[in-house]
């Protein structure tokens, strides 16, 4: 059941974002930087956790979790400590992701060579 | 006939495939939606096999795929799935870690430093800066209405 709510939820979000990709035709990183925009306000107001009680990887695996995770993560910590905490709170609860993508990234393109368009 | 802004326009429109929309909707809900499933099962891993809470088994779940799309992105594979799913590919956090891979072996020539190294965040850099302000002004907000 849990794979199939995933599916439905993520699979939603990403026509989601098709609909916004084939009706502006910007580059990806406008839909991007909307996405994790939408999750962290999303996130702030408190309706995503339910959405990712509902659709468990189909809430947190798209970009829109990112963006919660940082609201989330910074309301915590200021909770706690304050400004700093405001600060670092988002920075902290993401940086797993962001680390992987920057390390992994640069393993992959130092072993890797481009492709180019085929 | 002579071309001018207008009916160069029109000519265009003409050229320009119509109704892939729906098409380009239904290959994003599907691929989309399966690579969350594929976040699922490995977190379902995670929590069945290694015994880790819920809570700690998203953020390695977010850096398995990360990893994973990384390496179908060196290969060259991920792309051509973006070719097939669109947003589908894009939306989720794989589609972040492909828009790290992709400038960064784009510009590989340049060098280690000035190119790969330089370049890594040329697309998911906006997300970072747009992302951390976001969270600082709910951070900040959070504190003002308690």
């Amino acid at each position: 059941m849990n794979y199939v709510m995933s599916f439905l939820v993520g699979g939603t979000i990403c026509l989601i974002g098709q609909i916004i990709i084939d009706t502006f035709k910007k580059n990806n990183a406008y839909l991007l930087v909307l996405l994790v925009i939408t999750g962290a306000l999303l996130g702030f107001l408190g309706v995503y956790d339910k959405l990712v009680e509902i659709g468990h990887s189909g809430a947190t695996v798209p970009l829109l979790g990112f963006g919660n995770s940082l609201a989330k993560g910074a309301m915590e910590e200021a909770g706690e400590k304050g400004f700093m905490g405001a600060l670092s709170g988002g920075v902290i609860k993401t940086a797993p992701g962001v680390a992987a993508a920057l390390l992994f990234g640069y393993i992959i393109s130092v072993i890797f060579n481009p492709k180019g368009d085929k | 006939m002579k071309y001018n802004k207008d009916n160069y326009q029109k000519l265009v429109d003409e050229f320009t495939p119509k109704n892939k929309m729906l098409r380009n909707c239904i290959m994003a809900f599907i691929i989309g939606g399966a690579i969350c499933v594929v976040g699922e099962i490995i977190n379902d891993s995670f929590v069945a096999w290694l015994g880790i809470s819920d809570d700690e088994a998203s953020p390695m779940t977010s850096v398995v795929l990360v990893g994973l799309s990384a390496l179908l992105t060196g290969l060259g594979w991920y792309d051509k799935l973006g070719k097939i799913g669109g947003a589908g590919t894009v939306v989720p956090i794989t589609g972040f870690a492909n828009s790290v891979v992709s400038p960064a072996l784009e510009h590989k020539r340049e060098g280690f430093i000035l190119g790969t190294a330089a370049n890594i965040f040329k697309l998911a850099g906006p997300v970072l800066v747009f992302g951390y302000l976001a969270s600082f002004i709910a951070g900040l907000l959070s504190m003002a209405f308690k």
